[in-house]
């Protein structure tokens, strides 16, 4: 899954790892967790309340139901560029002052584009409540732009693409695959867009899109922290209710096309010394890209598999065959349409690439022949449910995972359910997931090297 | 409403609202000294039945042994491999099976250990702690593994950009002084390294006179003296003498380019700055929030990306070791506008040092310090890692009733002598990797020491 956001954010970037690794394998939650409260206002803005009173503190999130995957042909990267124009102002809010303004009121603010989703949020102090709502709800319907803002921030946008894509071989060659994988489908392009495409995006473009999508009846309003539902409610109503609901486009949807052969990529840097291996695979979503019904076993699967160290493949390659550092698999759900599933290995010094894809593939021919054990599915669901709690520990966590999947169409019932149905996992679901997953067709391998041809062939 | 009926449980955690854009924060502290005399602060908290604690030892990598550096990184990485009884195997599938994260590693002054876990394993995550401290194994497979992974995330180091340039800094700013070496240690030094050097560590330098614990979550202060010798009391009583030579700041300003095909530079600068208990602390923390601390609030960002489009971030930091501080700062920008951003910086630089801040600066920043504070701390590893960071730096343990006091106490008049003290552009050190055009080094990079 990939993430851009306005400003440099390493609390986001961990939190967003913390909620993937949640439905990746790590952790979990349990039944009737969260118990969130939800209604709709009568001009379609969904709202989701989850009242902790464990610090007097809020977190308050604004999700539209967009993302990368909505754009058009030539304009990616337009969900992302407004994501940072929508910081530019209102007639009532000068340019760049929505965060100086919270900021001002001790509140940390910051904003993200995924490829289905793009979201604001603000953490304040419970009392300033309104004062998040009053501006974002105003931004929700009033954004300004002029032409010397957007192309200043054309210049900056360009910048977060150097630093985390060209400047970053890894990343790079994560971008190549993507793009080999789909090819059709517009999960196949970054949702910070192409450098050409960024350079042609225009203030028209930005507004357009805006008008197209912000409105009360595309969004998710969520709020988590010391608050009653009542006050959510009446607050609400006040600063969201007063903008009209408006028609939205049905979501731009691609089909992907027949895949008939494997694709393979080699991307040699010399910013390279130690190569690495990875694979990616098409697969189900939630609730979309194939059979949705095997989302959950695929949880488990890819966490026995390798979710962590003491998994089948670091097992098998990193500590007992001992020739990589690490081995992992993951498995991503989290789309409107396809997720994706992965292996990943990088070789030990001295070690070659090739050795550490045989190992990991000798472990999936393994693991397709004999299939799982009755144990190892226990051990892993029971792993993934225990740690459920730990999403109570801070304020963020339920509040995405609520946003997030309200985004894609999936319901607070779904996400509340989430322990019961890893729970409900048999050995029988997990090897019919893995037979299903594991077609070479429909999978990437992506070969990071050193610039000049090294001698650990040897 | 509440899942498992937690609510009516002590509620610690309690702010209070103040002043308009002011939160006070009111954290009820314990000090709990168990009968073996191992002392940890505590802050109870039944609302989510798990804990954090957190343990530090003075005993950082700056003690690492001349041509064994990287002994502190590669111990910590290995000390919860396997431990007591327990095989690599047998380790890992226990903190799995009881959904208990543990894990140390090595600064340049310290140890810091973090252990969290589900209140219902309490015991069993004190044990798994206990063991990864006082009777780590060290199996020769397990450290050639930790070590082959230290060896590769080096060799990655070396290539990547912001890696190359911060520590191209710290050898610049601290020339000669064991700060100027990589924490990891060099590939050279790493496979020198033998078990029993681990072993040495382990022996001669996490004891019980340089712990420091802290504890956040659901465990009560009765029940925690009795874990606290058990997990502790096995550890040496003193450890081996500290180091504490103090590094000389470079004498002028040095430009250093480390040419890297990548199209994108990336800058860090700054120079020495102030330890954490100098008297003009809180003076140094509102220069540096106005200067490029504060996000989209420092002068900074507001130059080099909102009025220039320079660059996707810019900030700095302060960073207080034990024998030295610094003021250091990040930027990133394409080859064609490096010499330009850093001509910004040194102008920011020069305009804090002679005129200072501006008297809604410096309550802006007040109002995000004090207003901010409370709300980083909604987890128990973010409350743990405060009540560490308080005991390490000599806080008291009444600092929370007194912060927002110390920070509102400073005053233009302060920042001005502190930006006049600290921000000296005539010493500033600029570290670029890229392709820079129109910036040429003014010296050469010293040599990794050791």
């Amino acid at each position: 899954m990939a993430v851009a956001f306005r400003a440099r954010s390493r609390r986001w970037l961990q939190a967003v790892a913390v909620a993937g690794a949640m439905f990746c394998g790590g952790q979990a939650l349990a039944q009737g967790l969260f118990n969130p409260v939800t209604f709709t206002l009568d001009n379609g803005l969904q709202v989701v309340v989850l009242p902790r009173a464990r610090v007097p503190a809020v977190v308050h999130m604004v999700w539209y139901r967009v993302g990368s995957a909505d754009e058009q042909a030539g304009k990616g990267g337009i969900a992302h560029f407004l994501e940072h124009l929508m910081f530019k102002g209102t007639p009532s809010v000068a340019p760049g002052e929505l965060s100086k303004i919270v900021a001002r009121n001790g509140g940390r603010d910051n904003a993200f584009t995924n490829q289905d989703y793009t979201g604001y949020y603000q953490t304040v102090a419970a009392d300033r409540l309104e004062l998040v709502m009053r501006l974002e709800s105003d931004r929700m319907a009033n954004l300004v732009l002029t032409d010397a803002e957007v192309d200043l921030e054309r210049e900056v946008v360009l910048e977060e693409r150097r630093s985390r894509t060209d400047n970053q071989p890894s990343a790079l060659l994560t971008e190549q695959m993507r793009a080999a994988l789909f090819l059709s489908h517009n999960y196949r392009n970054p949702v910070i867009g192409w450098e050409w495409e960024i350079r042609g995006l225009t203030r028209d473009d930005a507004l357009a899109f805006y008008r197209r999508h912000y409105a009360p009846n595309n969004a998710i309003l969520v709020v988590a922290g010391d608050v009653t539902v009542e006050r959510v409610r009446a607050l609400a109503v006040q600063y969201y209710g007063p903008i009209p609901g408006r028609e939205v486009p049905p979501r731009l949807r691609f089909q992907e096309s027949p895949h008939q052969a494997a694709r393979r990529l080699e991307l040699r840097s010399e910013q390279v010394r130690e190569p690495s291996w990875r694979r990616v695979y098409m697969a189900p979503s939630y609730s979309g890209g194939g059979d949705a019904r095997h989302a959950y076993a695929l949880q488990v699967l890819m966490q026995l598999l390798g979710g962590d160290n003491t998994s089948r493949l670091w097992r098998a390659v990193v500590v007992e065959r001992a020739i990589a550092n690490s081995a992992s698999a993951w498995y991503d759900p989290r789309a409107i349409d396809f997720g994706s599933a992965g292996l990943f290995g990088q070789p030990r010094q001295g070690q070659t690439v090739e050795a550490v894809e045989a190992a990991i593939e000798a472990e999936i021919e393994r693991l397709l022949r004999d299939g799982v054990t009755e144990e190892e599915v226990e051990r892993a669901k029971r792993r993934m449910t225990a740690s459920a709690v730990y999403a109570l520990d801070d304020l963020d966590t339920g509040a995405r995972l609520f946003g997030e999947a309200l985004s894609m169409g999936r319901t607070v019932a779904d996400v509340e359910a989430w322990p019961e149905r890893i729970t409900g996992v048999t050995v029988d679901q997990v090897n019919e997931a893995a037979l299903a997953l594991f077609d070479i067709k429909r999978s990437v391998t992506g070969i990071l090297l050193p610039a000049a041809k090294p001698e650990r062939r040897s | 409403m509440r899942p498992f009926g937690l609510r009516v449980l002590l509620l610690v955690l309690v702010l209070a609202l103040g002043l308009p854009g002011r939160v006070a924060l009111a954290l009820e502290v314990q000090r709990v000294v168990s009968s073996g005399g191992i002392e940890a602060w505590l802050v109870e908290d039944h609302t989510v039945p798990v804990f954090a604690l957190s343990v530090d030892f003075r005993a950082g990598t700056t003690l690492d042994p001349a041509g064994k550096e990287g002994v502190a990184s590669l111990a910590t990485a290995t000390m919860t491999q396997a431990a007591g009884d327990l095989d690599n195997e047998a380790f890992q599938g226990r903190l799995a099976d009881l959904s208990v994260s543990l894990g140390f590693g090595a600064g340049r002054d310290n140890v810091t250990g973090t252990l969290r876990s589900l209140s219902v394993n309490r015991d069993a995550a004190f044990e798994l702690l206990a063991l990864a401290l006082s009777r780590p194994r060290f199996d020769a497979a397990d450290v050639e593994r930790v070590r082959a992974a230290t060896l590769t995330s080096l060799a990655r180091q070396a290539t990547d950009p912001s890696s190359v340039a911060l520590r191209a800094f710290y050898r610049v700013v601290f020339e000669g002084h064991p700060y100027a070496r990589t924490p990891q240690g060099s590939e050279a030094t790493v496979a020198t390294i033998t078990p029993e050097d681990l072993g040495r560590f382990v022996a001669t330098q996490l004891s019980r006179d340089r712990i420091i614990v802290s504890v956040a979550g659901a465990i009560a202060a009765t029940d925690l003296g009795p874990l606290l010798d058990r997990t502790f009391a096995p550890l040496p009583a003193k450890a081996a003498a500290l180091d504490a030579s103090q590094p000389s700041p470079p004498a002028r300003e040095a430009i250093i380019v480390v040419r890297m095909a990548v199209p994108q530079s990336v800058v860090v600068f700054g120079q020495n700055g102030i330890k954490r208990d100098d008297p003009d602390w809180y003076a140094a923390t509102v220069l540096n929030y106005v200067l490029g601390g504060g996000g989209f609030n420092s002068r900074l960002t507001h130059e080099v990306r909102e009025r220039r489009g320079l660059a996707y971030g810019i900030s700095t930091s302060l960073q207080p070791l034990d024998q030295a501080g610094l003021i250091v700062g990040w930027v990133a920008t394409r080859n064609a506008r490096v010499a330009e951003t850093i001509a910004v910086v040194k102008r920011e630089w020069v305009r804090l040092a002679e005129t200072g801040i501006s008297d809604a600066e410096l309550a802006d920043a007040k109002t995000y310090m004090t207003g901010s504070f409370p709300l980083q701390l909604d987890s128990t590893a973010a409350i743990a890692g405060l009540l560490l960071a308080m005991q390490r730096h000599n806080l008291g343990i009444d600092h929370l009733a007194r912060r927002d006091d110390l920070i509102n106490g400073v005053t233009a008049d302060d920042v001005r002598r502190v930006a006049k003290r600290l921000l000296d552009s005539d010493r500033l050190s600029v570290v670029v990797v890229g392709e820079p055009s129109d910036v040429t080094s003014t010296r050469v990079l010293p040599a990794e020491p050791g």
